[in-house]
């Protein structure tokens, strides 16, 4: 796989690698994910995948290595990319409403000084409806069950009007009816010519939900079409023996 | 209205409201980030720098005061990783060590020091002088328009009011990258909010606000203001905004009732002795936060 065929990939990361203390997280990662794609990164607990996004993102620092975005630098296209964080590292105890939390994501658009008016707050509401939360838009987030925190945080990516979304596990700990809102809404944004990357843990759902997948364990493993590279050979590399017990419903779909 | 009561009572009431709101301000982001003690460590780590600007430089200016301080700080955190990778002890452990160590440094040299000529001791670095800081020519109202009595105001008045206008700038101006570094740190950091330089801004102005109303009101207050009355304002409703605003009137609720109680108060109830302001303040604020632990319409378990 020539993972560089493309300058203008939405995400290309080249030998990037990063430790945590003496520890290492990554180590010379090459992986490139096209426009228009939905790409999986998978791999098993402490392989890096959240890691990988944090670094690209320059949340985390790197040793070496660095990333583009649409060929260019973060710096110059850091508002045409969102990030959705882990649901779980927030306190979802801070006095706010879903409508604030979904407004965070027209901070950077308006600047520190300009008023949020009533166009900010219907267009707020516009993306709440999209994940059908719109009823809820001033309940306190406390109040919301993880499903409902998660199709916040996604709203919160759409009042973006970002080209390529970032999501780190949007799928962990949400209900069977949340999953279904959240990927029928990234196929569509996809099609749309949209570009989202999400780190993944279900690998039952790979093959239904993705184009394209990276396969991490510390290292690159694989990295291309789900077809060609989420195989069983590559899995059992990336899990190793723990593969049949972690997770038994992997079978159906190799 | 006595003519003194201008001077007496309601300068050093405002220097203590001052006091209250600058640090009730900043204590809300610090309660949100769960950084609460830092607040408490930043108000004892800065004693020894004080006292060893004050012994260089033998006055209270504020400048010194703030460098000693900055110093301090530096130290502490250098400290606090060396007890960590050295005793291979919990964070925690290892910050309330050097922080009550810091401290006592600070009282030992403080002790030593030569402060005859200054009114500056152990005691006052606890509970400050508040009942002190009168203005004896503010004889009455057309005091206020006297460019000479003017110049008598204690200057920790003007020192407050300008550290509280400090904070209330930076409230304002960074506030929805103050919201949003605090409620969702990696989200803000990939929107490009620089949220490192936010969060030590927040703590120097901590530090600032410490130095600043240390010399007037001491540690106690300082530490009180910072924790109870944003504490007790987040119990109090589930939006940002209202919580800021109640935490305000719950600092100047504090310094305005302790103070009075401190003096008057005690009077009220027989006692032929006033007692510590800064103490007092202190206490009432933990009375506010007792009272919306018990009713307030936010508090653990009543959400709904």
């Amino acid at each position: 796989m020539n993972i560089h065929q493309s300058g203008s990939a939405a995400l290309s990361v080249r030998g990037l690698s990063v430790a945590y203390g003496d520890k290492p997280a990554l180590s010379s990662v090459e992986a490139s994910f096209q426009q228009g794609r939905m790409s999986a990164i998978v791999g098993p607990n402490g392989a890096g995948k959240s890691t990988m996004l944090k670094a690209s993102m320059g949340i985390i620092g790197t040793i070496s290595g660095d990333a583009r975005f649409f060929g260019r630098s973060l710096e110059e296209v850091r508002s045409r990319i969102a990030y959705v964080p882990q649901r779980a590292s927030v306190d979802w105890d801070f006095p706010a409403t879903v409508i604030d939390v979904v407004l965070m994501g027209l901070y950077r658009r308006l600047g520190p000084l300009n008023l949020i008016g009533r166009t900010q707050r219907n267009f707020a509401t516009q993306c709440l409806e999209e994940v059908d939360m719109a009823a809820l838009a001033n309940r306190q987030i406390g109040q919301l069950s993880g499903g409902q925190q998660q199709r916040v945080f996604i709203a919160r990516a759409l009042a973006q009007k970002a080209d390529l979304l970032l999501l780190d596990e949007p799928f962990a700990g949400v209900d069977a009816a949340t999953e279904k809102t959240i990927i029928t809404l990234l196929k569509k944004l996809v099609n749309e010519g949209g570009t989202a990357i999400a780190v993944h843990h279900d690998l039952s759902t790979v093959t239904a939900y993705f184009d394209d997948v990276l396969i991490l364990n510390v290292r690159r493993i694989a990295n291309g079409p789900v077809s060609k590279a989420f195989t069983e050979a590559t899995l059992a590399e990336a899990y190793g023996g723990r593969l049949a017990q972690a997770d038994p419903t992997v079978r159906a779909v190799i | 209205m006595d003519e003194y009561y201008l001077g007496l009572v309601l300068v050093p009431t405002l220097i203590g409201v001052l006091a209250a709101v600058s640090c009730a301000l900043l204590g809300n982001f610090l309660v949100l980030r769960k950084q609460s003690l830092m607040g408490d460590a930043v108000s004892h780590v800065v004693l020894p720098g004080i006292v060893v600007a004050f012994i260089a430089t033998g006055s209270m200016a504020v400048a010194p005061m703030l460098l000693g301080a900055a110093v301090a700080a530096l130290i502490s955190a250098l400290l606090i990783e060396l007890v960590r990778n050295l005793g291979k002890v919990e964070p925690g452990a290892a910050m309330g060590v050097v922080f009550t160590a810091l401290f006592a440094l600070g009282v030992v040299l403080l002790e030593q020091s030569d402060t005859r000529n200054v009114h500056f001791d152990v005691e006052h670095a606890l509970y400050g002088n508040l009942e002190s800081l009168v203005w004896l020519d503010g004889t009455g109202l057309s005091a206020l328009f006297d460019s000479q009595a003017l110049a008598d105001l204690p200057p920790q008045l003007g020192r407050l009011a300008m550290a509280t206008v400090v904070v209330v700038l930076f409230v304002v101006f960074f506030w929805r990258q103050l919201v949003v570094s605090t409620f969702d740190p990696v989200f803000a950091q990939a929107s490009g909010v620089p949220v490192r330089f936010i969060g030590a801004t927040l703590i120097s102005l901590v530090a600032v606000v410490a130095v600043t109303a240390f010399e007037a009101v001491g540690a106690i207050i300082t530490i009180a203001m910072l924790i109870c009355p944003a504490a007790a304002a987040r119990l109090m409703t589930n939006r940002l905004v209202p919580q800021l605003l109640w935490s305000v009137l719950f600092a100047i609720v504090s310094a305005v009732v302790g103070f009075w109680a401190a003096g008057s108060g005690m009077e009220l109830i027989g006692s032929g002795f006033s007692v510590s302001a800064a103490g007092m303040i202190a206490a009432v604020s933990g009375i506010i936060l007792g009272l919306c632990a018990c009713i307030g319409p936010q508090r653990m378990g009543a959400l709904a």
